[in-house]
């Protein structure tokens, strides 16, 4: 999933990464920068837009009445979608979501379900029969690497901006009444990624460092600093002192980050 | 600065070999001043290099390499051949035609079609392009009698032996007529299927116990004892 | 529906079936049991019985995928109808699609995928029945799997998980473990060269008890990557003693 980055240019990023900064200015452990805008589809019940750089997602949150599962007959159910957006890259094809959407989404999920962001025991309605449905989706519009990070703080952030109908049952029917509520949420796990170029570590990679980066490593981290997802992804590999670094680098970025966030 | 193995010791892939002032030969890599295997072999060391003979490799097209191959399809210009290997070999029809190709004209599928087996070369091979072939030296062409069997690519030098030493054994042995493709696939041509059969049944003696000692000696007496009790054959 | 038990390690620091909390289950490994593929290995470990089949490296269909300097390698991780107590539905979910994809790319970093430029090797995992772990006992085989091939690797690729159980940090989850516990962290792992080539965590762990878990998966790697090696030994080493 690239598109043509030729081999001088590669060399280029990898030299002066290995320098100590990176072509667009920034150090090796500096995030670009983000904006975050919530509430911009009326029509959702949640939602929000980030641009983290260049790279622009669009996290929109609806709720509707379903089904528990069998195995938690009284909570609420949580399912990420993630659409690769044809526009947003020369690469993406369209059509039904291929392993990079499944992935991405899935780590999304793993960081909201783990450190249970929602609560989903405050999500039943009637107990065993009808629970609320979360559902996050996550589009991407346009691609300039690091769609993990940026996805997951979209979803987050369409989270804390959603409102869930007040309702009433009559007669076994879920009857939608005036008002909302927010959606109750016990954490706010932030994602931070961190590539690997060589034997020197980079957190937020751009995409053309995604083109040159021979693997990734993503950890979600909750309030306490503890770490509630881990994805390793690309065609190298760590090693075990790096990951521990990781870990290091990615608990100092979430605390920054949170504290910037306000989360 | 040591070597880590015994001679002709089993290795399998990763395996540390040797460390410091060693050369990675065949089937072998280096990594920071160490020599370790790339596949499951038998491990030996000559002056300072490190060769691991591969118990299981597939065959890579070599320019001049002898091969035996069956046709796939028969294409506009030329066919395609199965060498069993993993890229697809092409033999142009220029190359079979002694006169100039007119696509119009000549039927390629009468020279040769799907299925049938030649013996050819292997004419050019880089990392871009598929292999090609070529027929036009004497003894090179269609195959139209015989068996036809496969062994590991790796094991074709002990079935030739030293200085030819095996294969000319076992072709005097069962009166055969044997084409040892470099790429596995052998052709055992004899005057009746029971010489053929076995003339295959030693080749695939050789193949099971290449890495032992006294191989010659043990096949010679395998076929001697085997012409001379026709009715108990082995399988 | 079962229930759920209170503790997942007793007083007696043993967990549900028995094992002590850095103890593997029993393992059964096995190289070169299917004719047809070019390479083939088949697991057993705990209760999961996975078969993997590798074909190549051979010229890649559709022809587009191929790649001009290397080999690519495609994997496919398939759980069989029966493979779980509910049948599961043989299409392939979004979970089987993201462990293809975390699978292969556990397997890339042990191949030299640029010796044979323009062909594609295929992977192909079956579970035969799962009890936890499935990613890991898949790559274990399908590591050996790539050596019966014959294809040049740096190192086998061996994989094992830890994770948290009630309060403490345990090698080898199994099916009630994982669905019931804190946290599991697989690991593959190319012991050669120290390289980690696939690490997931979901649930919650400080970064002590991480640290922790992928020391005791490295350790359950080492133990299971000897295993490998005997397996591949035991197919390739033929009539031992020969008379003269």
């Amino acid at each position: 999933m690239s598109s043509l980055i030729t081999r001088v240019r590669k060399l280029q990023i990898a030299q002066t990464i290995e320098k100590g900064t990176r072509l667009d200015g920034r150090g090796l452990m500096d995030t670009r920068e983000i904006k975050i805008e919530q509430g911009l589809i009326q029509k959702a019940e949640g939602s929000a837009r980030i641009l983290l750089g260049k790279t622009q997602i669009v996290v929109g949150v609806k709720i509707q009445a379903g089904e528990p599962f069998p195995d938690t007959p009284n909570e609420g159910v949580q399912t990420v979608n993630a659409e690769l957006v044809p526009l947003a890259s020369p690469t993406f094809e369209p059509g039904p979501p291929d392993e990079n959407s499944i992935e991405l989404a899935r780590i999304v999920d793993r960081g909201i379900r783990e450190s249970k962001a929602i609560d989903t025991a405050k999500l039943c309605i009637e107990p065993g029969k009808k629970v609320f449905v979360v559902f996050i989706d996550v589009y991407v519009l346009n691609h300039d690497g690091n769609l993990i990070d940026a996805a997951a703080l979209a979803a987050m952030a369409a989270l804390l901006n959603t409102k869930m109908p007040n309702y009433e049952i009559e007669e076994g029917e879920v009857k939608i009444k005036q008002g909302y509520t927010q959606l109750p949420l016990k954490s706010h796990p932030i994602t931070v990624t961190i590539g690997k170029i060589g034997n020197t570590l980079i957190v937020d990679p751009i995409l053309e460092e995604e083109q040159v980066m021979d693997a990734r490593i993503t950890m979600a981290i909750n309030e306490e600093g503890n770490i509630c997802a881990i994805q390793k992804g690309g065609s190298g590999y760590f090693t075990p002192q790096q990951i521990v670094e990781a870990s290091k680098i990615a608990q100092e970025k979430a605390a920054e980050l949170r504290k910037k966030l306000d989360w | 600065m040591p070597t880590f193995f015994e001679k002709k010791q089993l290795v399998t892939p990763g395996e540390l070999l040797a460390e410091g002032d060693y050369l990675p030969g065949d089937n072998t890599y280096l990594e920071e001043n160490k020599v370790y295997a790339q596949r499951i072999g038998l491990v030996d060391c000559e002056n300072k290099r490190v060769n691991v003979v591969a118990l299981r490799a597939f065959y890579v097209p070599k320019v001049g390499d002898l091969v035996i191959g069956a046709v796939i399809e028969v294409g506009f210009n030329g066919w395609t051949v199965d060498v069993k290997s993993p890229y697809t070999a092409l033999l142009r029809a220029s190359d079979v035609l002694s006169r100039p190709f007119k696509p119009q004209n000549d039927e390629l599928s009468q020279v040769l079609s799907a299925g049938d087996l030649i013996v050819a070369k292997i004419a050019s091979y880089d990392r871009a392009h598929d292999p090609q072939l070529t027929v036009s030296e004497p003894g090179l062409g269609k195959i139209t009698r015989g068996q036809i069997m496969r062994v590991t690519p790796t094991k074709i030098p002990r079935v030739i032996g030293k200085k030819g030493s095996m294969i000319s054994m076992i072709k005097q042995e069962t009166n055969c007529q044997i084409i040892l493709g470099l790429n596995g696939v052998i052709l055992v041509t004899g005057k009746s299927p029971e010489d053929e059969e076995l003339a295959i049944t030693a080749i695939r003696k050789i193949e099971e116990e290449s890495h032992t000692t006294g191989l010659t000696d043990r096949i010679t007496q395998f076929l001697k004892e085997q012409k001379v009790k026709p009715e108990e054959k082995v399988e | 529906m079962n229930e759920k038990p209170e503790k997942l390690i007793d007083k007696k620091g043993l967990r549900l079936d028995g094992r002590k909390i850095d103890e593997l289950r029993p393992l059964k490994l096995e190289v070169g049991v299917l004719p047809n593929a070019d390479g083939s290995a088949y697991i057993e470990h705990g209760k999961n019985k996975i078969l993997v089949g590798v074909f190549g490296p051979r010229e890649m269909h559709p022809k587009h995928l191929s790649m001009a300097d290397r080999m690519v390698i495609r994997c496919r991780y398939h759980m069989a109808s029966f493979s779980v107590p509910e049948r599961k539905s043989p299409a392939p979910s979004r979970r089987e699609v993201e462990l293809g994809k975390v699978i292969r790319e556990s397997l890339e970093p042990s191949v030299f995928n640029d010796l044979y430029p323009r062909t594609g090797v295929d992977v192909f995992i079956e579970v035969l029945q799962a009890d936890g772990g499935t990613r890991c006992a898949s790559i274990t085989a399908a590591s050996l799997a790539l050596a019966d091939a014959g294809i040049p690797m740096r190192d086998l690729v061996v994989a094992c998980a830890a994770g948290k159980v009630d309060d403490q940090v345990v090698l080898d989850l199994m099916d009630e473990e994982d669905k019931l516990g804190v946290a599991d962290v697989p690991v593959a792992y190319m012991p050669s060269l120290n390289a980690i080539t696939l690490l997931q965590m979901d649930g919650i762990l400080t970064p002590e008890e991480l640290e922790k878990a992928i020391n005791m998966a490295m350790d359950g790697c080492k133990k299971i990557y000897a295993m490998q090696k005997e397996a591949l030994k035991t197919k390739y080493m033929t009539v031992k003693e020969v008379e003269e």
